[in-house]
C-alpha cells in the first residue's frame, strides 16, 4: 500500500509538473485529489486496514496529498502568471488614440467673470454688494441724484422711458442705488452695485445695455484722499499691481467735487510708446486710460435721504461708477463693445 | 467748444505752447479734446506781396498774368481771381511754401506763361470758405513781410469740451479766466469796460419798444438802437476768428454777434429794425400750433411753452433759440435794433428739444445765464457795430427786466476744506485762487466770506462748490495724498443669496454650459414665436416709449426666447452643439398665473433675487432673477468611443438635478404643459410644493421659428430655488457606527403611473429607517404586459441606533408591498 501511495504521488507530481495550462492542472486535481480519486479513496478506506497498518498507511496518503496540493497550488500560480501575461499581450490598444474627452467644462462669461472680480476686490476692501431694479422711477436715477428737472442728462435721447408710464425709465446709472441704499440703512455705509444699465444709443463705442458697477462710501470724515486710496486698489487690483492713477476735475451732478480717473497704461508702462519707439495704441501715446467717473457725493444728494440719517454736516463720502465692458475690453484686449453681446461661443471659450 | 490760441492770449498769455497750457487745463477740470492746427503748419514761403501789374492772360479769359513785387523782387504770377487788380496789398505763396492740405508750391507754367507762386484767398489758408476772390490786405504793410505779421498764420485752435456747469467756458473770455486762475498768468482789463460813445438827440426808445409778458421765462431783455450801418463784409481779423471759431462769417453785423459770443458766452441778435413794424417788440409764449420761418429756411411750428419775440405782426424769432427771415439783416439794413436778452434755461431746453433744433445761443442759454451778462455783450457789440460798420449808437438802452439776483454770498470754512479733500490749502491760497476766478474772497477767521460773480451765479451755490474751485486750481492730481478709510465696523461681503447665486452659475458651468448674456429687450412680437397666448401676463411685457428699434422694443418676460436667438446665431455660424446658460432678470407687469411666487409677494424682506430692493419705494415692475439653460444637439463631445446623441428630456433634467443637488436642494418635477415645449416632454419644476419653473424639449414650431432643429431647456426662479438651499447649513449624520442594508424592489405597475407616485409611496410606507430609494430600472415588455411598466428602485434602510435585523427589514418591505398594492402596484419576481 505505502508503494502503491509513493507510486501515485510521484505520478501525480510528474503530471502537475508538467501541466500545460489552468485547465489541464485542474483536471489533475479531480483525478488525483477529486472524490472519486484513488488517493481520496485510500484515505476514506483507512478504517478497514488493520490497526498497526493504520498510522503509517494514514501517515503516508495525508503527506501525499499535503505535498500534491502543494503543487498544484505553486503549478497554479506559475501557469497564472504566464497564461495573464500572453492574454495581456493579446489585449493591446491602439494608445496613439485620442483620449476620451471628460464632460466639457463651460465658460463663465467675461462681462459676469469681470463683474465678480470688482465686487471681490471691493468686498475684500469692507464693501457689501446690493443690487436695484433694472426699470427704476425718475427719482431714483435722476431727481435725488441731483439732476434737476430740465438737466440735459435727462434728454430724450440718452434715456429710455416706458410706455404709458412717464415716470419710469430703464436706469442709465448703478447710481440710483446709492439712494435706496442710504434709505435702507443708516450709515456708515460702504457698498458696491453692479448691474445692466441702458442708454438710447447704439454705434461701435455705445451699446444700449452695458454694465456698471456702482460704489459708494459714506461715513464721518471721509475724504477725497479716501477715494483716492480706494480707486488706487481697485484699480491695482483690475490692472497691476504698479498701477497709477491721474484725478482730473470734472462735472458729475451727483457728486461734488467731481473727478475722472485715469489709470496708467499696462501697455506701455505709463510711457505712450512701445518697446520700438511705437506709440502704445492702448493709450494712444497717451500713457493713461480713462477708466472712470467718482467724486464726493453731493450734499443735495445726502438732502434727499437726510431723514434716514445722513446729515451732510454730519457724514460725507465718495461714490464711483466703472464700466464693466471697458474694463473686460482692457484687461482681454476685445476691440469692439458688441463683441460681449454676440456670444459667439467661439469668443465665450476663450476665457474660462 | 473752440478757442484760438491766439485770441485767447488776447486776454491771458500764459507763456506757454498751447499742448502744455491743454495739459494744465485738463488736469484742473476743463477738458481739451485736441489741439487744431488751421492754416499752413510752417509759415516760410507765405509774404505779402504787391500787384505791380495785372493783365488778362493771351490764352485764358478767367486767368489774368500779374506782376507781384514780394520784396525780393517782382516775379510773374497768373492769378485766376475775377477780383485780382494792380496796387492791390496781397497774400501771396511762394514756390516752397507748403499749403494747408499738404501740397508744396513750385513755380510752374499756366497755359503757357510762367507763375512763381499764387495769391491767396482765404480759404486756402482757412481763414474762412471765402473762395470769391483773394484777400486784400492792409496797404501799410510792406511788400515781402511776414505774412504771419498780417494775418494769423497757422493758428492752434483748442476744442474743449465745456462740462454743463460752466456755462462761462462757453466763450474766450470765460476760457481766459480760467486759464488766469491756473496759470497765474496776468489778465487783461475786461473788455466790456469801455462802452461805445453814443450818437444823435433821440433815445432808443424813441425808436423801438420791448413788452415782456413772460417775465419768468425772460428774466431781462436789452436792445439797443444803430443808425447809419454799413453791411459790408468784416475785416479779415475778424473773420478769421470766426473761422478759426468754426463759425462762417456772414456779413459785418451778424459777424459782430457772432464775435461777441463766442468771447463773452451771451448771445445776441440783430433785427434789421426797418423790418419791425413801429420798432415794437412783443415778448410772448406761442399760441398752439403757430408758425414761422426760422433763419435757416425751415417752418417751424411752435406749441403753447415756446417764447417768442414778436413785432406787430406775428413772431419774428424763437427766443434763445434762432431768428426768424422777417426781421433778418440783409445787405439793405441800415438801422439795426440790437437785442441781448435773457431767457430761462430749462425752458430753452425744452423747446429746442421740442423742436429738435439745437444753436449755438440755445447750447448756451440752456444752461441758464446770469441777467447781469447782458450789458457786458451789449458794450462790446456797439463798440464793434461803431467801429466796423460805420453805425452811430442811439443814446440809452431799452432794458426790461425782472428782478436781478442779488449777488450770492457764501462762507467758506476753513475745515471744511481740508475735512472734505483730506489736503490743506492754505487760507492765502484759497483767497487767491478765489479772486483769480472773478469771485471776491475776505478773510473771516479761519473762514472765507466769498462773493460769487455773475457768470459763476447758477453753478456756484454752496460752499462744496467752492471747495471743488479751491481744490482744482491747487492741483489734486499734483498734491491729494492717498489713504484708504476705516471702514469701522462695516464687514464686506457677499449675502447668501449672492453667495449661492455664484454658487448655482459656477454649477452649470460646471456641468458643461457656457455663459451667455442677452439683451434685456425683444422683440414685442416674440411671445407669438414663442405661441404664449395673449392672455398670458408673459405675453403683456413693459414696452419702451422710446425704443431704438421695434426688436428691442419690449422687455423680455423670459429668457428663452434670447437663448433660442443665441443658440440659433450660433447654428448659423456652424456649430452643431451647444449648451448654454444666461443668469439674468426678467420684467413682468404682472405675476405669471398659476404659478406660485411666495417669494414675490409684497412686504418681503429686500431680497434682490426675488425683485424686492432695498429703498422706500418699491420697484415700478417685478424683476425676478431667472436661471435658465438650452442644449441643442449633443451636451456630450462626440469621440471615436461614441456619443454624440442629441440631449433630450432627461439630459437636461440631469442637469438641473445636478444643479440643485450642488445647492442642497431637491427638484421636484410633473408633468405640465407650457406653450412653448413639446406637450408630452414638458414639466413643471417646483421645490417645497411651489411652481419655480419649467424643464422640457422646445416646441417643434418654436424650433421652427428660430430655424432649430430641435432643443430643450429650462428656466427657473433663483429666489425659491436658493432659499430652499441647505448649502452650507448641513449638520453631521452618522454613517460609519452601524450597517445599512441594500435592498433591490422592482415594482409592476400600470403605464400611466408616475415614477414619482411609485417613489412617494414606497418612502411613504418606509418610514425614518428607509433613507434612499433611487429609480435604476424602468422595462415595458411582453414580461409585464400591455398597459403596464416595471420599474427597478435600489433601498437604502439605516438606523442609526443600531443594526437592522432581518426581520424588520422584511417587515419594511411587507409594508412598502402594501403601499404599492394601493396605487395598483405588484412586486415582480
Amino acid at each position: 500500500m505505502l508503494e502503491r501511495i509513493e507510486a501515485i504521488r510521484a505520478e501525480a507530481a510528474a503530471a502537475i509538473a508538467g501541466a500545460g495550462g489552468s485547465a489541464e492542472l485542474e483536471e489533475l486535481r479531480v483525478r488525483y485529489l477529486g472524490r472519486k480519486a484513488e488517493l481520496t479513496g485510500v484515505l476514506r478506506g483507512i478504517a478497514e486496514l488493520p490497526q498497526e497498518e493504520r498510522g503509517q498507511v494514514g501517515g503516508a496518503a495525508n503527506r501525499a496529498r499535503k505535498e500534491l496540493e502543494a503543487l498544484l497550488e505553486a503549478r497554479g500560480e506559475a501557469l497564472g502568471a504566464s497564461e495573464l501575461e500572453s492574454q495581456l499581450a493579446t489585449d493591446r490598444v491602439d494608445v496613439t488614440l485620442p483620449g476620451a474627452p471628460p464632460r466639457p467644462v463651460g465658460h463663465p462669461h467675461l462681462i459676469a467673470r469681470t463683474t465678480r472680480l470688482i465686487e471681490d476686490t471691493m468686498v475684500g476692501l469692507g464693501y457689501h454688494v446690493a443690487e436695484g431694479p433694472e426699470i427704476e422711477h425718475d427719482y431714483y436715477n435722476f431727481t435725488a441724484l441731483n439732476h434737476p428737472p430740465g438737466h440735459p442728462a435727462r434728454m430724450l435721447q440718452d434715456t429710455f422711458y416706458v410706455q404709458s408710464h412717464p415716470d419710469v425709465l430703464l436706469r442709465t446709472h448703478t447710481s440710483p442705488m446709492q439712494v435706496r441704499s442710504m434709505e435702507a440703512k443708516p450709515p456708515p455705509i460702504f457698498v458696491v452695485v453692479p448691474g445692466k444699465v441702458y442708454r438710447r444709443d447704439s454705434d461701435a463705442t455705445h451699446s444700449p445695455m452695458f454694465h456698471q458697477v456702482e460704489g459708494l462710501a459714506i461715513a464721518a470724515g471721509l475724504t477725497l484722499a479716501d477715494l483716492q486710496g480706494t480707486l488706487l486698489a481697485m484699480c491695482r487690483a483690475l490692472f497691476g499691481g504698479d498701477r497709477q492713477l491721474r484725478l482730473r476735475p470734472h462735472f458729475f451732478p451727483f457728486t461734488e467735487p467731481s473727478v475722472e480717473v485715469d489709470v496708467s497704461c499696462f501697455q506701455c508702462g505709463g510711457s505712450g510708446e512701445l518697446a520700438r519707439g511705437e506709440r502704445c495704441n492702448l493709450c494712444k501715446g497717451q500713457g493713461w486710460i480713462e477708466i472712470l467717473g467718482a467724486g464726493m457725493v453731493d450734499p443735495n444728494v445726502l438732502g434727499f435721504v437726510e431723514p434716514h440719517g445722513y446729515d451732510p454736516e454730519q457724514v460725507q463720502g465718495f461714490a464711483f461708477g466703472i464700466g464693466v465692458e471697458r474694463v473686460a475690453m482692457l484687461r482681454h484686449g476685445v476691440p469692439d463693445l458688441r463683441r460681449f453681446f454676440d456670444n459667439d461661443v467661439r469668443m465665450l471659450e476663450q476665457f474660462s | 467748444m473752440r478757442v484760438p490760441y491766439s485770441w485767447l492770449r488776447e486776454y491771458c498769455d500764459p507763456g506757454m505752447d498751447p499742448a502744455a497750457l491743454a495739459d494744465r487745463l485738463v488736469m484742473t477740470g476743463t477738458e481739451v479734446e485736441r489741439i487744431e492746427t488751421i492754416g499752413p503748419s510752417s509759415a516760410e514761403g507765405f509774404v505779402v506781396g504787391k500787384v505791380v501789374s495785372c493783365e488778362k492772360h493771351p490764352k485764358a479769359d478767367r486767368l489774368s498774368a500779374c506782376i507781384v513785387d514780394t520784396g525780393d523782387g517782382e516775379r510773374p504770377i497768373v492769378c485766376g481771381a475775377p477780383n485780382v487788380a494792380a496796387g492791390q496789398t496781397v497774400a501771396v505763396a511762394l514756390p516752397g511754401a507748403t499749403m494747408p492740405n499738404g501740397m508744396k508750391l513750385r513755380k510752374a507754367k499756366l497755359r503757357g506763361l510762367p507763375s512763381e507762386g499764387m495769391i491767396l484767398a482765404a480759404d486756402e489758408l482757412e481763414l474762412g470758405d471765402d473762395h470769391e476772390g483773394i484777400m486784400e490786405l492792409d496797404p501799410s504793410f510792406a511788400a515781402g513781410t511776414p505774412l504771419g505779421e498780417a494775418l494769423p498764420l497757422g493758428e492752434a485752435v483748442l476744442e474743449i469740451e465745456v462740462t454743463p456747469n460752466r456755462s462761462d467756458c462757453f466763450g474766450v473770455h470765460g476760457v481766459a479766466r480760467e486759464v488766469h486762475a491756473i496759470s497765474g498768468a496776468p489778465l487783461a482789463a475786461d473788455p466790456w469796460a469801455d462802452d461805445a460813445p453814443a450818437d444823435g438827440k433821440r433815445e432808443a426808445s424813441d425808436y423801438a419798444s420791448v413788452a415782456v409778458e413772460v417775465p419768468e421765462l425772460c428774466p431781462r431783455f436789452t436792445a439797443r438802437v444803430f443808425t447809419d450801418v454799413t453791411i459790408g463784409p468784416s475785416p479779415l481779423w475778424l473773420q478769421a476768428r470766426l473761422a478759426a471759431a468754426g463759425q462762417r462769417p456772414i456779413n459785418n453785423v451778424v459777424d459782430i454777434t457772432n464775435y461777441v459770443m463766442l468771447l463773452t458766452a451771451q448771445p445776441l441778435h440783430a433785427f434789421d429794425l426797418d423790418k419791425v413794424p413801429g420798432g415794437e417788440l412783443i415778448v410772448r409764449t406761442a399760441s398752439e400750433g403757430e408758425k414761422m420761418t426760422t433763419l435757416d429756411g425751415v417752418e417751424r411750428t411752435f406749441d403753447a411753452e415756446t417764447v417768442l419775440v414778436c413785432d406787430r405782426n406775428g413772431p419774428s424769432g424763437i427766443a434763445g433759440i434762432m431768428g426768424g427771415q422777417v426781421s433778418e439783416v440783409s445787405e439793405a439794413t441800415t438801422r439795426v435794433l440790437l437785442e441781448v436778452a435773457c431767457w430761462n434755461g430749462t425752458n430753452i431746453l425744452r423747446t429746442s428739444r421740442m423742436l429738435g433744433l439745437r444753436s449755438e445761443a440755445s447750447a448756451r442759454f440752456e444752461k441758464q445765464l446770469h441777467p447781469a451778462l447782458c450789458i457786458r455783450a451789449q458794450r462790446i457789440a456797439s463798440r464793434l457795430l461803431v467801429e466796423l460798420c460805420g453805425a452811430k449808437m442811439v443814446p440809452g438802452t431799452i432794458d426790461v427786466a425782472a428782478e436781478i439776483p442779488e449777488p450770492r454770498q457764501l462762507t467758506l470754512r476753513g475745515e471744511r476744506v481740508s475735512g472734505l479733500l483730506g489736503m490743506t490749502i492754505s487760507q492765502g491760497e484759497q483767497k487767491t485762487y478765489l479772486e483769480r476766478l472773478g469771485f471776491a474772497a475776505e478773510p473771516d477767521g479761519e473762514d472765507l466770506q466769498v462773493t460769487v460773480p455773475p457768470d459763476r451765479h447758477y453753478d456756484v451755490t454752496r460752499e462744496v462748490d467752492l471747495i471743488e474751485e479751491v481744490a482744482r486750481v491747487h492741483g489734486i492730481d499734483e498734491h491729494l495724498p492717498t489713504t484708504l478709510p476705516s471702514t469701522g465696523e462695516a464687514v464686506g461681503g457677499l449675502s447668501r443669496e449672492q453667495r449661492l447665486r455664484r454658487r448655482a452659475e459656477d454649477g452649470l458651468r460646471d456641468l458643461g454650459f457656457d455663459q451667455v448674456v442677452g439683451w434685456s429687450f425683444t422683440d414685442s412680437g416674440e411671445a407669438e414665436r414663442l405661441r404664449i397666448p395673449s392672455d398670458d401676463p408673459r405675453a403683456n411685457p413693459v414696452l419702451l416709449a422710446n425704443p431704438l428699434s421695434e426688436e428691442q422694443s419690449a422687455m423680455r418676460t423670459t429668457l428663452l426666447g434670447s437663448l433660442l436667438e443665441i443658440a440659433a446665431r450660433n447654428v448659423a455660424r456652424g456649430t452643431d452643439a451647444l449648451a448654454l446658460f444666461e443668469s439674468a432678470r426678467v420684467y413682468l407687469t404682472d405675476l405669471p398665473t398659476g404659478r406660485n411666487y411666495p417669494h414675490m409677494e409684497e412686504n418681503r424682506p429686500v431680497d434682490p433675487l426675488a425683485g424686492h430692493f432695498a429703498g422706500d419705494q418699491p420697484a415700478p415692475f417685478v424683476e425676478p432673477q431667472r436661471l435658465a439653460a438650452i442644449g441643442v444637439g449633443s451636451l456630450a463631445q462626440r469621440s471615436w468611443r461614441g456619443g454624440g446623441a442629441a440631449a433630450d428630456f432627461f439630459e437636461l433634467k440631469g442637469v438641473a438635478e445636478a444643479l440643485a443637488a450642488g445647492l442642497g436642494a431637491e427638484l421636484a418635477f410633473a408633468p405640465a404643459e407650457e406653450p412653448f415645449l413639446h406637450p408630452g416632454r414638458a414639466a413643471t419644476i417646483s421645490v417645497g410644493g411651489s411652481s419655480i419653473g419649467w424643464l422640457g424639449e422646445v416646441h417643434p414650431l418654436v424650433c421652427r421659428s428660430w430655424d432649430l432643429d430641435a432643443a430643450v431647456a429650462f428656466e427657473l426662479d433663483l429666489a425659491p430655488l436658493i432659499a430652499a438651499a441647505t448649502l452650507g447649513e448641513e449638520t453631521y449624520e452618522d454613517v460609519t457606527t452601524f450597517p445599512a442594508v441594500y435592498q433591490d424592489l422592482a415594482v409592476v405597475v400600470p403605464a400611466e403611473t408616475p415614477a414619482s407616485a411609485v417613489r412617494e409611496a414606497i418612502i411613504s410606507a418606509g418610514g425614518d429607517l428607509l433613507q434612499a430609494a433611487d429609480v435604476f430600472d424602468l422595462y415595458e415588455g411582453e414580461q409585464v404586459g400591455e398597459g403596464r411598466k416595471s420599474l427597478a428602485l435600489n433601498l437604502e434602510f439605516r438606523a442609526s441606533d443600531r443594526t437592522l435585523t432581518d426581520e424588520e427589514v422584511a417587515g419594511l418591505r411587507e409594508r412598502i408591498e402594501a403601499k404599492l398594492g394601493e396605487i395598483g402596484g405588484t412586486l415582480r419576481g
